[in-house]
């Protein structure tokens, strides 16, 4: 049996966060993943928001994780080629109660360290955007808001992790752990290892992991699902900033926003429900998002959708992050990473290493991912790209073959898609589903046809 | 690089239109096509019939696809594959994009003819899950008939145009069983004898009756029906989502070309003008969708029309009439700007209707009506009137006078 210095359960933004820093600080790290691929939970749907914790709750671990992990992004993505577009955001009030709400979120960005705020009349705000819909009545500007591309961050974690010697097991869900003395012994549906350490990141089974581990859980998962729908490119030059409402009590409402690669997303919907499995589209919800839409920024009526998609945030029944170390028993938790998750990985990572007292290692090597933003030097502009493949997001042979030969290759298309973007256009699969079935075919552990015709 | 004549899409129009400017030495044509094999979407069709109306015989798909393409190459043209064009700027100017990276390629006139896709489930709004096995006729065909693999066993397939049925035809040459058809309105959209297929082979069709949900994690378990079927569940392992086309028109979009939202495709004028100086559209761009042999009519005619503005023979744009739509009953209708007589004019309006329904077709101008037929008009079939020679001033309205 394997042993390992520390085994992390689930290999989500925050699991793969947690294995790079731990590997680059010289622990010998396992991570466990129940699905084909990483990032099958809550991490593969989200709006690509890095935050600056404007808006977090004053003075908590939240808004210390994300002020850690935005920092520690910028300092990193040019050396791993990740997109970061400080676009800012425009916090939006439409009518007098949201008006009244403004000064408040005002100072709390101050009291939150975000104090390069501006505050923003009707008129300057139709300057900055001159597509929103007039009836805005005022605002503020959170200029370092950006958007990054929420897959590529956490595989160049996880690729920089395995660079330094972490393990990565997919389809290898945790079934059973037993305390020996020192150690863990810890039963997947891969086989068992053994580790000093177990750094509990299951997201949304963050609970249910728990409970495997010590028996019972001290918080409980309740997923709350956003739906959103995606536009085709020709709508992102309507929008040059994120677009945010006035929140409420319970959630950050529905944004407006550009993604890196060049599209606009409407969403995230806030709906509390029981399924950790089960992300679905609603359409009238579908619809409600595209007039939602449409009210904020009206030319969008002429654009048309061409995609959706659901995730969950692993929230529990209380707001904060519910991160714990007990080191006498060889136990981190780090759970309910509710909804900032993405941009607070790093400082997530930082923190549980602070906690367990690790020393800070320097990085011996650097991966250099595959930029795929939309304003890139993309890789259909350099010679030898073996041309293009999926042709509505321009991605060429040569970058399906690097995401299948990577420290860790993509086993589904819906890992290759995070890692590619095929498929992901308007013609969602019409013109390139049969190459890539051809490209891939032996490659994955979830093929993506039945095999030929002719067996059964 | 430099050309007399690019085409952008080696589909039946693209290359119909090489074959033609060739035979008429028009000037040196230059086909430029994104996938390795020229041919269109033909190339993925293992069926019949194509072929009747270019090479009076019918044959499969793959063939007809290499016959396009020898005919061009016969014209003289130069077929470039595994080159997808990114951005079209005045000039007329290409944006190119292949294996060794980009170069630009410059024209005289450049001839669209992207071709179409089918909506995405999204475009239909499809709820449920997001499991793998949901695809559309494109996707399927190639499948099959390019890689020997099978997407699923036991799918749904949603849609009844004739599309959806040369996608029943492809599931049984693979072995595949559909567990039954659906179709959101009353009636088979396609005409017969397609519609009797599906009882031919045993499958089930479920009218006014669509799919509202989607369910499975990894592979698709089932579908939510509504309407006449409401409320149930039917257990399946795939969902085929085929036809509601709209154009292949995105490139056009995204380089500041003038989109009809309804056609879903450019405006156009009677000779296949589009916004942009010295670009032409053809084929299924123009509205999805007509058979191969109508976009392949439509490339030959504009290479006629091409050929006449090299030459500078075409009536000045400033000319032409708009084609005003006074019916809610007519989807679209196109040419959406009408010119006068010339080399390579459309002589006739297609248009489409947006529900079954029975009368009579106007085309007025000045109050006056310039031509008429009665219709007895299904939503998705083919439907032209004829236009006059040489059409007076003024604009023209089409309207749809339903019988009592
Ligand atoms: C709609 C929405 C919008 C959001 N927008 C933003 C945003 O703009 N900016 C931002 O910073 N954050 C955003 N977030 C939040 C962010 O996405 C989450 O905080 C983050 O993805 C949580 O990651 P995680 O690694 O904790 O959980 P997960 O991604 O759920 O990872 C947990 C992993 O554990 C695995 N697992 C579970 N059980 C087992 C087991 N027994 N054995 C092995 N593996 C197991 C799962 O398969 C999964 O891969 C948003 C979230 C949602 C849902
Ligand atoms: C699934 C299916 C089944 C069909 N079955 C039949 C049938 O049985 N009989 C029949 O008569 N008709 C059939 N049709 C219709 C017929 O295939 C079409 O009418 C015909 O292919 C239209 O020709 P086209 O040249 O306009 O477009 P396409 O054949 O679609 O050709 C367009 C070409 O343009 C290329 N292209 C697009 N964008 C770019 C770019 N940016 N750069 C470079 N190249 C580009 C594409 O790769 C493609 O090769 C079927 C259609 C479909 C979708």
């Amino acid at each position: 049996m394997a042993g390992y210095d520390v085994a992390i359960v689930g290999a989500g933004i925050v699991g793969c966060a947690l294995a790079r820093r731990f590997a680059i600080d010289g622990a010998r790290v396992v991570l466990l993943e129940k699905a084909h691929d990483v990032l099958d939970g809550a991490s593969k749907g989200n709006s690509a928001i890095l935050h600056t914790g404007f808006d977090a709750p004053a003075n908590s671990l939240e808004l210390d994780c994300i002020k850690a992990g935005y920092a520690e992004y910028v300092e990193i993505h040019r050396r791993m080629n990740l997109p970061l577009d400080r676009c800012g955001a425009l916090v939006l009030a439409w009518n007098d109660e949201q008006v009244a709400a403004l000064p408040g979120l005002m100072a709390q960005a101050r009291e939150n360290g975000v104090e390069d705020i501006q505050p923003m009349d009707r008129a300057s705000l139709l300057r900055a955007e001159p597509q929103l819909a007039h009836r805005v009545r005022a605002g503020f500007r959170v200029p370092r808001e950006a958007l990054i591309d929420p897959w590529s961050a956490a595989h160049a974690y996880l690729y920089q992790a395995v660079q330094h010697g972490a393990e990565l097991r997919c389809r290898a869900a945790l079934t059973a752990a037993d305390r020996l003395g020192e150690r863990w012994r810890l039963d997947t549906t891969a086989g068992a290892v053994e580790a000093g350490l177990v750094i509990n990141a299951a997201g949304l089974w963050g609970d249910h992991v728990e409970r495997i581990l010590t028996g019972e859980s001290w918080f409980q998962i309740r997923p709350r699902k956003g739906q959103f729908v995606v536009y085709d490119k020709p709508a992102a030059a309507l929008a040059r900033h994120i677009l945010l409402p006035v929140p409420s009590k319970i959630t950050k409402g529905v944004v407006v926003c550009r993604t890196v690669f060049g599209n606009l997303i409407v969403g995230p919907t806030a709906e509390e429900q029981d399924s950790r499995e089960v992300a679905s589209l609603d359409s009238q919800t579908m619809r409600d998002l595209q007039k939602t839409g449409e009210t904020i920024l009206p030319a969008l009526a002429g654009h048309e959708v061409t995609a959706a998609y659901a995730g969950l945030r692993p929230a529990t029944e209380e707001k904060g992050y519910r991160i714990r170390a007990d080191l006498s028993r060889g136990l981190v938790t780090v759970g309910g990473i509710r909804s900032t998750g993405l941009s607070a990985a790093l400082g997530i990572a930082r923190h549980v290493a602070d906690l367990v007292g690790l020393r800070a290692g320097e990085a011996q090597h650097w991966p250099h991912m595959p930029m795929l933003a939309q304003e890139a030097q993309r890789d259909f502009l350099q010679p030898g790209n073996g041309g293009i493949a999926c042709h509505c997001e321009l991605v060429t042979r040569r970058e399906i073959e690097a995401a299948m030969s990577a420290p860790a290759p993509a086993n589904s298309l819906a890992g290759l898609k995070r890692r590619t973007r095929v498929t992901m256009g308007r013609c969602q699969g019409f013109g390139c589903t049969a190459e890539l079935s051809r490209m891939t075919e032996g490659r994955f552990t979830q093929p993506m046809t039945r095999g030929d015709p002719d067996a059964d | 690089m430099q050309t007399d004549i690019a085409i952008i899409g080696a589909g039946p129009a693209g290359l119909g239109a090489a074959a033609e400017l060739g035979r008429i030495g028009a000037g040196h044509v230059t086909v430029i096509e994104r996938e390795q094999v020229p041919g269109g979407v033909p190339r993925h069709c293992g069926h019949s019939p194509f072929g009747m109306r270019e090479f009076h015989r019918i044959m499969g798909g793959k063939t007809y696809a290499a016959r396009l393409t020898a005919a061009a190459e016969a014209g003289g043209a130069t077929i470039m594959c595994n080159t997808t064009v990114t951005a079209l700027a005045d000039g007329p100017e290409l944006q190119l994009t292949g294996p060794e990276g980009t170069f630009t390629l410059s024209a005289r006139a450049v001839l669209i003819a992207t071709g179409t896709r089918e909506a995405s489930r999204v475009q239909r709004m499809i709820g449920g899950q997001k499991p793998g096995g949901v695809i559309p006729t494109g996707a399927l065909q190639g499948l099959v008939h390019l890689n020997k693999q099978v997407p699923f066993r036991r799918p749904v397939i949603l849609g009844t145009e004739l599309v959806s049925f040369s996608a029943l035809l492809t599931c049984r040459q693979a072995g595949i069983k559909p567990v039954a058809m659906i179709e959101q309105g009353p009636h088979v959209i396609a005409r017969s004898p397609a519609a009797l297929l599906p009882r031919v082979l045993g499958v089930p069709i479920h009218l006014n009756t669509n799919i509202a949900a989607i369910h499975g994690r990894e592979r698709v378990t089932g579908v939510t029906l509504t309407g006449a079927q409401g409320g149930r569940e039917l257990e399946c392992d795939g969902v085929l989502l085929t036809g509601a086309f709209r154009s292949e028109a995105a490139l056009l979009a995204a380089s500041g070309g003038v989109i009809d939202t309804a056609s879903t495709g450019p405006v156009v004028d009677s000779f296949g003008r589009i916004s942009m100086p010295g670009y032409f559209a053809a084929g299924n761009l123009l509205r999805p969708v007509e058979t191969a042999g109508a976009s392949w009519a439509e490339g030959k005619r504009a290479a006629h029309a091409i050929h006449a503005f090299l030459r500078d023979e075409l009536p000045d744009r400033s000319l032409n009439q708009t084609l005003t739509i006074a019916s809610d009953t007519i989807r679209y209708a196109l040419p959406q700007h009408i010119a006068p007589s010339g080399p390579g004019r459309h002589q006739q309006i297609l248009l489409r209707v947006t529900r079954p329904v029975k009368g009579e077709l106007r085309l007025s101008q000045n109050g006056q009506i310039i031509s008429r037929r009665r219709v007895n008009a299904m939503p998705e079939r083919r439907i032209t009137l004829d236009l006059p020679e040489q059409p007076g001033t003024g604009a023209f309205v089409l309207s749809l006078e339903e019988a009592a």
